[in-house]
């Protein structure tokens, strides 16, 4: 790896497990301290690699500077022994004695604990996610707000405020206990969910972060997969839902950053190892008696993963989007299924059921209304798509409108 | 949006009631899409419930009677309760149900609310 390259990635990979290990070591209130500690550290780095050199084992060398200036801080400050010392969950006689583990099993510890942490129920989910972002991904407050589509003041009272709550609640870093495994695990999924959706269906142009918030996302879920006690059927669905996503990463983009639909995708592009990960995650899924929604979505998931139309494709989509809506409604879970409807059932059932959708409004809508017309009225399919150009906010979503339009246009003319 | 409670009754123990292994995998197909279809217009009111095939009647003398049977033949099959503007919408859902095509039938009934009785 390049030397310019080489600390931006550190400062990824490592800032967070530094961060964990401190919050975990200090408990919550005193999270600033970690994060200063850790910014430190990285500033340290910054400043004598360019001078010396960056040193023979670059993570070895922030973990022993951590450690150190750690122990500084804490000999420096002289509430240490009346005050924080009392906290420190690892009891240890003095401050130059105290063993902060850097160890991977105290960083998968830390992290875990640190991702039910920000978890709470008293913070809400964009809370969540960008407390997740900051302390578990290691996410400057630039990027985060990159991703949101927000400026950098705006993350900075929300992550403000989200740290405040969890002081002010006295909220514990630890292990979870089983019980809070079986309230918080679903509340944890969903964060994670999110964060993943981020990722994948954000509109922001910038394709390297899009791709880094997914793997994050992949990553604390595969940390709960490797935790005995929180290795359960929905997150492995969750897990095997993500690897299909993320196996046409590469294909659903141009150079450009342009969407490809789905139907237009070179699927020699579909990473064919994401996809078999995938598979073997979903049977790992197929335990017990829960059937949660990430079963339902990691089915659907699977299902596009197989490029050919078949009439047991579509059938098997429409099913599981049924169960899913069932389940719980989403406007987008609702298009899509009568998508699957069009594929089974034909255009003329589809378009029947669509016109009951009741979602004036979405763009979304109107685009699937224009797609089903496509082919049966096309003067109604145009009329369609152009209530959707005038919905649609993103020049992604504008793109891909008119180009449905064109085409239509072009046959037209032609005939 | 009121709630409307549909009650769907059928024949169920009846010998000639009885359906093929064919019949009874394309006729849950038929539901789930029919479910589905309620659902994807987010008029599924509550979640939906499963019910068991065995049942107590509760006659006017209190006496109990053991099996879903009221006066005939036909039982509930199940219910669900959707949302839906009136009387005309709910039927209009209702019609779609499957188990007309098996010669049972859907009762429709309106949730009473407070306004109903200002």
């Amino acid at each position: 790896m390049e030397e310019r390259e080489l600390l931006p990635h550190l400062f990824r990979t490592e800032h967070r497990k530094i961060v964990s290990v401190l919050c975990y070591l200090f408990g919550i209130e005193h999270i600033e301290i970690a994060e200063d500690i850790v910014s430190d550290t990285f500033l340290a780095a910054t400043e004598l690699w360019s001078i010396k050199g960056v040193p023979e084992n670059p993570t070895a060398w922030l973990y022993t500077v951590a450690k150190n200036k750690t122990k500084n801080h804490l000999k420096r400050h002289a509430f240490f022994e009346q005050k924080l010392s009392a906290d420190i969950k690892y009891s240890s006689p003095k401050a130059a004695e105290l063993e902060i583990d850097l160890s991977t099993k105290n960083i998968a510890d830390s992290q875990l604990a640190m991702i039910f942490t920000v978890c709470d129920p008293c913070l809400s989910n964009e809370s969540q996610i960008a407390l997740a972002l900051n302390l578990l991904c290691g996410f400057g407050i630039q990027e985060i707000a990159d991703a949101f589509l927000t400026n950098k003041e705006v993350i900075y009272k929300r992550l403000k405020r989200a740290k405040d709550k969890l002081k002010e609640e006295n909220i514990k870093i630890e292990q979870p206990t089983l019980s809070q495994i079986n309230n918080r695990l679903e509340i944890v999924l969903t964060t994670l969910y999110l964060l993943f959706s981020e990722g994948y269906y954000s509109t922001s142009q910038n394709t390297v972060l899009r791709k880094d918030l997914c793997a994050e996302a992949i990553r604390l879920t595969y940390l709960l997969r490797d935790n005995p006690t929180t290795n359960t059927p929905a997150v492995n669905a969750l897990l095997a839902l993500m690897c299909f996503h993320s196996s046409r990463f590469e294909a659903r983009t141009d150079q450009n950053g342009e969407i490809i639909l789905y139907e237009e995708q070179d699927e020699t592009l579909w990473s064919q190892e994401l996809i078999e990960q995938g598979t073997y995650f979903l049977r790992c899924a197929a335990t017990g008696n829960i059937l949660s929604k990430y079963h339902l979505e990691a089915g659907i998931a699977y299902w596009h993963t197989q490029k050919e139309d078949s009439l047991e494709k579509w059938d098997s989509i429409l099913q599981l989007y049924n169960q899913l809506l069932i389940l719980e409604y989403s406007p987008i879970a609702a298009l899509n299924r009568t998508f699957a409807l069009a594929k089974t059932g034909g255009k003329q059932q589809a378009i029947l059921e669509a016109e009951k959708l009741n979602l004036y409004g979405n763009h979304f809508y109107y685009s699937l209304l224009g797609n089903l017309y496509t082919g049966i009225d096309d003067t109604k399919a145009l009329e369609r798509f152009e209530s959707a150009y005038q919905l649609a906010h993103s020049n992604a979503d504008k793109a891909i409108i008119t180009k449905n339009m064109d085409r239509l246009k072009a046959k037209e003319n032609s005939t | 949006m009121n709630d409307f409670l549909l009650i769907f009754r059928r024949d169920f123990k009846g010998k000639e009631a009885q359906l093929s292994p064919q019949q009874m995998q394309d006729s849950i197909k038929e539901w789930q899409n029919w479910f589905g279809g309620i659902a994807a217009q987010n008029k599924l009111a509550r979640p939906l419930q499963r019910w068991d095939i065995d049942g107590k009647v509760v006659k006017s003398d209190k006496h109990v009677i053991n099996g879903p049977y009221a006066e005939i033949k036909e039982s509930i099959g199940g219910l669900i309760i959707i949302k839906a503007a009136d009387y005309d919408e709910a039927v209009e859902i209702a019609q779609g149900c499957p188990i007309l095509k098996l010669g049972g039938n859907v009762e429709v009934r309106k949730a009473v609310s407070v306004e109903d009785h200002p």
